[in-house]
């Protein structure tokens, strides 16, 4: 069995999910699945995040929204520790998953994405057949027998609504498919390691109009099962899509707050512009 | 507009235009005469015998079937040495070494070997292998002939790996691939075409190469499969043949160096099309 269960090391996590809401105050909620504490981030001196401190709480969508170059892809690639592949790159802080800090250094980052997937800008498929696209997630952490595995494809497909489409070519490349089946496929693969948090970042800047839809109606459908994090340059789509939304500016956190609220009645003058097309 | 002006500078243009064609042509017609020539005289010293008997005493019948068997078996050796060496080495600057300090050191030796001259490499191996053998042997030729291949190899190696983008590699991360598994199942499998087409170009590339024989595997009169001896290759045969008075030696001579280019034109055109069949 793959990961997902049990924690990422094993010795002491913390007990509860103590965690600071957007105004500051501390509170400990059962419903938080990631807590992010005092996080700031360096490319080499560059100080790109700034203290964040937020929440994803469990089974919603978050939305990062903000500028270009305000940190929110950044904050992302610091929940599966994506940024460690770059060594002049390094997080300072906490992030909470589960009670435990992801940043630690005994913390197996293989177990660690293993609970938190990832879906990139690009469409990644990697260079085989579409079914091996899948199995490759699914070998990494246990062997199954082929019986086991054609089950386990199939499903993740069904889940990423890609089956239909894919269900007579399955030994096709990857890369054969379109711009919005090869999203699709990609999301296929991070579901089927079964993790508990799904990055997304920026998923359908790359896709027409109509393969956006269908990505955010996954989106909606997957938040059932999993915690979402989602970057986005599309404040319609933050809007349609998230539950909590996060906008950010230069590296910090301006606000938080439910999505509804923030997008009709921000608290911050600089959220207002914003979303209003002010500025950014 | 100034009319005077534009006039001018067509007319300039036009002048510019004539000359980058007729240097063009120029040089395409001295290789257009080279092919010409070769494919003349040496289709007609080209038959059967060619392919079945070795090299003849001068003045009798033979052909060049221990120089081409030769030839294949050295440049076999030179690419089963080569190609594991230079794969990993370019595998190194490539994943590993981009940035660091032995990155930048092997990354330039590399480019030395590359352009280092064939006879330089071939005296290399004659001090390192012959004189310690004490004999030449087909085991030296290939040696000689691999370290052109691993330079070509380790270059083009790397150069492939680097037009692999990123986010391949960090998908395969965020799914919680390790670096190595990365490496074999996705960029090595995405970089693939382009390896081989390394590699078959740095076969072409062997396959005319004098220099680095003459010291080691030298030359054979006589049909030899043994690696423990002297060889004869097509490069070496048609040197000596070419050299000689004899004129059925220079029409094996011309023959020889017809299968060497065919052999490179085939290899090049196999190159391009894997490359152009994964795009």
């Amino acid at each position: 069995m793959p990961a997902g269960n049990g924690s990422v090391n094993g010795s002491g996590s913390a007990n509860g999910n103590g965690s600071v809401n957007g105004n500051g105050s501390v509170h400990v909620d059962g419903n938080i699945k990631v807590a992010i504490r005092d996080l700031s981030f360096y490319y080499g001196k560059y100080k790109a995040l700034k203290n964040i401190t937020l929440p994803l709480y469990r089974n919603k969508v978050t939305a990062f929204i903000g500028p270009s170059g305000c940190g929110k892809s950044t904050l992302l690639r610091v929940l599966n520790r994506i940024y460690e592949m770059y060594p002049d790159q390094h997080a300072e802080g906490e992030v909470l998953l589960d009670g435990q800090n992801i940043l630690d250094r005994g913390v197996d980052v293989t177990l660690l994405r293993a609970k938190v997937g990832m879906v990139f800008q690009k469409p990644t498929p990697f260079p085989m057949t579409i079914f091996d696209n899948i199995a490759f997630g699914l070998q990494l952490y246990d062997h199954h027998p082929k019986s086991v595995l054609d089950g386990r494809v199939e499903h993740a497909l069904r889940r990423a609504a890609l089956w239909d489409e894919v269900k007579d070519k399955l030994h096709n490349s990857g890369t054969s498919l379109s711009g919005g089946q090869q999203q699709r496929l990609c999301i296929a693969r991070s579901v089927a390691i079964e993790p508990e948090l799904i990055l997304f970042d920026e998923p359908c800047s790359a896709l027409d109009p109509i393969s956006t839809a269908k990505i955010e109606e996954l989106i909606a459908e997957l938040s059932e099962d999993y915690t979402i994090a989602i970057v986005t340059h599309n404040m319609q789509q933050a809007s349609r899509v998230s539950d909590y939304s996060a906008f950010m500016f230069l590296g910090e956190l301006v606000e938080f707050d439910v999505t509804e609220k923030l997008f009709t009645a921000p608290s911050q003058k600089q959220t207002e512009n914003y979303i209003t097309g002010r500025f950014g | 507009m100034n009319r005077a002006r534009y006039v001018r500078r067509r007319r300039r243009s036009n002048v510019f235009m004539v000359l980058s064609i007729a240097a063009t042509l120029f040089g395409l017609g001295w290789l257009a005469l080279i092919l010409v020539a070769l494919l003349y005289q040496g289709f007609s010293g080209l038959d059967v015998s060619v392919f079945t008997q070795s090299t003849p005493p001068p003045a009798a019948a033979g052909g060049l079937l221990n120089a081409i068997v030769g030839s294949l078996m050295m440049s076999f050796f030179a690419v089963v040495i080569g190609t594991p060496i230079g794969l990993m080495a370019g595998t190194y600057l490539g994943e590993y070494g981009r940035h660091g300090r032995l990155g930048f050191v092997v990354r330039f030796l590399n480019d030395i070997l590359l352009s280092a001259p064939s006879i330089v490499l071939g005296l290399f191996v004659y001090d390192v292998m012959v004189l310690t053998m004490g004999h030449f042997s087909a085991w030296a030729g290939g040696v000689a002939l691999a370290t052109i291949v691993i330079p070509v190899v380790v270059r083009t190696t790397e150069n492939m790996l680097l037009l692999i983008p990123n986010t391949l590699r960090e998908a395969a991360a965020a799914l919680g691939a390790g670096h190595s598994i990365i490496i074999r199942q996705i960029t090595w499998r995405a970089a693939r075409a382009g390896i081989v087409t390394g590699v078959l170009l740095a076969v072409a590339r062997i396959a005319g190469e004098t220099a680095p024989l003459l010291f080691t595997a030298l030359n054979n009169q006589f049909f030899s499969l043994n690696p423990n001896g002297p060889m004869a290759s097509l490069p070496v045969s048609i040197f000596q043949m070419a050299m000689s008075p004899y004129a059925d030696w220079h029409r094996l001579a011309w023959a020889g160096a017809v299968l060497i280019t065919m052999t490179v034109l085939i290899l090049s055109i196999t190159a391009r099309a894997v490359e152009s069949r994964s795009e």
